[in-house]
């Protein structure tokens, strides 16, 4: 008989009274600048971390230990669930999920502790009190409407078992990462809070918390591309995005985030858009605990949804309090923030900029809107409507191309006011470029307008950072010994430049892919006995056979199918059914095979018991890889344009 | 982290199969009954469409969409047979009327607000006389001029 | 910026009171529960064969009170909870110009007569293989139980598991009603 249970509710109280000591002590030592104050808060917070941590190990330990005492546990596993699993069944659920993303604030919280505390005096304090805060919320959803160490009486022999689709290299890393890229927005917000709470409103809270801004971004695209995989790769629909309203509730934020990204530089080079970009923090801080809040309150329908209880109600509250609270102390402060705007031209980067934000913008509010609309509509009407990937396409298609557009004018054009040399000298080979890419790819046979004109602007953007890369390290050549050194010294001296262009890159890639897959891709199904064949696109899908066989939680049907292009067989793909006891219907798992181009997937549906016939749905999807390749780049160029500063002083 | 009814469905392949050669009467085109079908939401799995969810009732549905064009309506006419059935939800984004044309609407006009405030204050912030070394017309000498501009050049990369 | 000094700026936190509460309406709906639009419209007919082999058909049935369940026997543990209350409210109303037919849907030969057996249900069962009959009937889940009165129209829609008291409220319901 274990106490697991009781141990982890009265650590996690611990930890909730910790991090609400902290946070008063906290603020209370900022408002009256007693040192003694500070340094307790900083004990706190290691308390809370350490508390926290404890409570995942112990958590961990009863998932590995079997010990189905513990309601999550039983829940999420069973024991046939191999090893590694159960490790990651830690975040399969709702309470999980709370755990872990209190237990990421307190790591974060520890990291600012080390970091600031000698660094930025006159915010610190603040920022701790913020952070500590928002960790007390989260360890009051795990202390009433979520606990994690829930006892469950009487004790099952066995557990019920994870849901089988969450049995994946995806799934392992998808919630770790979009986790991580939520709560790293936690620290510029925090900071931020602090610039307006002690009134220090310039720019050093941009200054400081540039990195952070990055990393979150990063981990948060990392995370809905790792989505993409994964819906791609297991749910058998051959798609990764479906406009569900969790993914748009994990993508609102991301478009903030990138609009800050860039309005920072702005502000940093001119000193302008205080105000907005307080308000961009707020709004993406915001945006991610709205999506939490969608995802556990059951109010939109989604795959995504944990829900249960009350705990939509502790979110929305608290969401309240944030946007309430944060927007009340914008206005409060709000004499300080307004700047003294003034712009050389209107053809600038900081107009490329800011037209850059209101799209972005633009954006958001789309996604939002098609979001809540149903919710609108019932509310209004009582009429239940749905709104999903028609709409979403339709409307934010034009708004991404035009953002393509600026990320191939942002970087070049001039700041303050670009000249029409500058412009001519920077743009008019990508422009010749880009038109005669469009034509050609015409004569090719592309025929889809948006296709042809995504191409197009995809070909002047290309330009355009190759061109501007081509000039600078021609000009570094001439203080540089060679080709190769003059681009490493060009990339590492100008880390952030080129860190943003590779990550442009990346997006670049990311267009392409979605532009391809979209437009070319195709299916069909059918029903074949052994040694009948599908062809599609080329490809000859023989069936071979059906076999069987008793996994260690499951129970197994593979079908062998021998993929062939003319003569020589390429590949042998085996995608399967697996029967869950703990499941009602069967789970089907694809398989397929990768190209750069294009992707052979097989679904496997309806079979007989004695292998006579199979039927399966084939696709040929074209371009999806450069998605994940797009991904990859992004990566380089995230980890380029943090890399600590080399440039010698102006 | 996906509610078991959903997931499933999502994941289940056809327990049925679909016999394409087996369609009788008209020849229906795929791609018509696609098309109808990506406008269609599968009611099993929220997000969604009939042509892409591998869930056994999609793959019905997609069988029902066959046999209507095969029996001679148009897609019109198919999807309002399972507005008829389903209501309005079963459409994946709401048809451009009355209310609903307010989701239609909005996005636009909100765009369209939002590059409109942008070009008025881009108009204010540039009427506003820059004080400080760059007003024109302020004397600079020559060598001066000469830095100023490597410096900026030197900036502007 | 012409925003007036002191007043105008409280409207950046005010702004987002609205989606506040609209969100917090969203707690009194249920995204699941939609409702149907062929409450009061005329029943699709149908006519389907049983399991042991019968005709079942909605014309035929005219004149009756007719009740419509559709079940799978994958649908754990909502229909296996219902089951009994079909059967007994079958046995209770079957003379009293009510009819009851199950419809299975999605399912295989196999487990859906497994189930009948399990519960031995004597009221009539038929597969609906293409799913014809749950589309009519606008079915987005199992199980669904829909009414119907005596001149074929759908008066009313149960979803989820039924219980007696629903089952003998609406069957009195459309017996009281003149034919």
């Amino acid at each position: 008989m274990t106490h697991a249970p009781e141990l982890g509710y009265a650590l996690t109280v611990a930890a909730l009274a910790l991090a609400v000591y902290g946070c008063s002590v906290s603020a209370v030592g900022a408002a009256s600048g007693r040192l003694a104050l500070r340094r307790s808060s900083e004990r706190a917070a290691i308390g809370v971390f350490v508390l926290t941590t404890c409570c995942i190990l112990l958590l961990v330990y009863a998932f590995l230990t079997f010990d189905f005492s513990i309601r999550y546990v039983a829940s999420n596993t069973n024991r046939g669930t191999p090893f590694y699993y159960r490790i990651t069944a830690l975040w399969g659920a709702l309470e999980g999920s709370i755990i872990l993303w209190a237990w990421m604030l307190s790591v974060y919280t520890l990291i600012v502790v080390a970091q600031y505390r000698r660094r930025q005096p006159e915010f610190y304090p603040w920022v701790l009190a913020v952070m500590l805060g928002i960790a007390a919320f989260f360890f009051l959803v795990m202390t009433i409407p979520a606990p994690p160490f829930a006892r469950l009486t009487p004790i099952p022999p066995d557990g019920r078992g994870l849901n089988p689709l969450l049995e994946d290299s995806g799934m392992i890393t998808h919630p770790v990462a979009l986790y991580l890229g939520f709560t790293g927005f936690t620290v510029p917000f925090a900071f931020a809070m602090a610039a307006l709470i002690s009134g220090r409103t310039g720019d050093e809270w941009i200054t400081i918390t540039r990195r952070w801004t990055i990393i979150a971004w990063y981990f948060l695209s990392l995370g809905l591309l790792i989505g993409g995989w994964w819906s791609y790769h297991v749910l058998g629909w051959g798609g990764y995005w479906a406009w569900d309203p969790v993914e748009n509730a994990a993508f609102m934020p991301w478009l903030t985030a990138t609009a800050l990204l860039h309005s920072v530089m702005i502000q940093e080079r001119r000193r302008m858009l205080k105000l907005w970009n307080l308000t961009l923090i707020i709004l993406t801080f915001g945006l991610t605990l709205f999506g939490t809040f969608l995802t556990r309150s059951g109010i939109i329908g989604s795959v995504h949804a944990f829900s249960q209880g009350s705990v939509g109600q502790f979110f929305l509250a608290f969401l309240a309090l944030v946007l309430l609270g944060s927007f009340s102390l914008l206005a409060w402060r709000f004499d300080r923030l307004r700047g003294q705007t003034q712009l050389d031209s209107a053809v600038s980067r900081e107009s490329a900029f800011l037209l850059n934000n209101v799209l972005l913008l633009a954006a958001t509010f789309t996604v939002f809107f098609g979001t809540v609309f149903p919710l609108l509509s019932e509310a209004v009407r009582g009429v239940k409507v749905s709104v999903g990937a028609p709409f979403f396409n339709l409307v934010n298609i034009p708004v991404f191309l035009a953002l393509l557009f600026l990320m191939g004018v942002g970087p070049l054009i001039a700041w303050r006011r670009a000249s029409a040399d500058n412009l001519r000298r920077n743009f008019l080979k990508p422009v010749i470029v880009g038109i005669v890419a469009a034509g050609v790819l015409r004569l090719l046979g592309i025929g889809n307008a948006l296709v042809l004109l995504c191409m197009a602007l995809v070909a002047f953007v290309t330009v355009t950072i190759a061109l501007d890369f081509f000039r600078a390290v021609r000009a570094r050549r001439r203080t540089a010994p060679g080709w190769l050194s003059a681009a490493g010294g060009l990339l590492l001296n100008q880390n952030r430049r080129y860190g943003g262009f590779v990550v442009h890159l990346g997006i670049l890639v990311v267009a392409l892919g979605v532009a391809g897959s979209q437009a070319w891709s195709v299916q069909t199904e059918t029903t074949l006995e052994p040694g009948q064949s599908v062809e599609l696109a080329g490809y000859r899908v023989r069936f071979d056979r059906l076999a069987a066989s008793e996994e260690s939680n499951h129970f197994k049907v593979t079908g062998t199918f021998t993929v062939a292009n003319g003569r020589d067989s390429l590949a042998v793909l085996a995608p399967a059914k697996k029967f869950y006891p703990q499941e009602q219907t069967p789970i089907a798992y694809v398989d397929y095979r990768l190209g750069l181009i294009e992707d052979l997937y097989v679904v496997l549906g309806d079979f007989a018991r004695d292998g006579s016939h199979a039927t399966i749905k084939v696709q040929v999807n074209r371009m999806v890889s450069w998605l994940w390749i797009g991904g990859l780049i992004l990566t380089l160029g995230a980890a380029l344009a943090i890399l600590p500063d080399r440039r010698r002083p102006a | 982290m996906i509610p078991p009814g959903c997931a499933r469905a999502l994941a289940t392949a056809g327990l049925l199969g679909l016999l394409v050669c087996a369609v009788a009467a008209a020849p229906v085109d795929e791609n018509t009954v696609r098309a109808i079908g990506a406008d269609l939401r599968c009611v099993v799995c929220q997000s969604l469409s009939v042509a892409d969810s591998p869930s056994e009732t999609a793959n019905q549905m997609r069988g029902i969409i066959r046999e209507r064009l095969a029996a001679g309506d148009t897609p019109e006419q198919v999807k309002a047979y399972f507005v008829d059935k389903y209501g309005l939800w079963i459409l994946l984004a709401p048809p451009r009327q009355g209310f609903n044309l307010l989701v239609w609407i909005v996005p636009f006009a909100g765009l369209a607000a939002g590059l409109v405030v942008l070009a008025l204050l881009v108009r204010r912030w540039t009427r506003r006389p820059a004080g400080g070394a760059t007003a024109p017309g302020v004397a600079v000498d020559e060598a001066m001029r000469a830095r100023i501009h490597r410096e900026m050049n030197e900036m502007n990369r | 910026m012409s925003f007036p000094r002191h007043a105008g700026r409280w409207l950046i936190p005010l702004a987002v009171l609205p989606v506040l509460i609209l969100l917090a309406y969203g707690f009194r709906t249920n995204p699941r529960d939609v409702p149907s639009p062929l409450i009061g419209k005329p029943a699709a007919p149908f006519s389907l064969r049983a399991f042991d082999g019968e005709s079942l058909s909605l014309e035929a049935l005219r004149g009756r009170v007719v009740v419509v369940n559709f079940w799978a026997s994958w649908c754990v543990p909502s229909c296996y909870e219902e089951a009994p209350a079909l059967e007994r409210g079958w046995l209770a109303y079957k003379d009293r110009g009510v009819a009851l037919i199950g419809v299975n849907i999605q399912d295989k030969e196999e487990p859906a007569k497994k189930f009948l057996a399990e519960f031995g249900h004597t009221f009539p069962n038929a597969p609906d293989p293409a799913g014809r009959v749950s589309v009519d009937y606008g079915v987005y889940g199992v199980p669904e139980t829909f009414f119907i009165d005596r001149a074929g129209r759908i008066r009313f829609k149960h979803v989820g598991a039924i219980t007696d008291e629903v089952l003998k409220r609406n069957v009195d319901a459309l017996l009281a009603e003149p034919a």
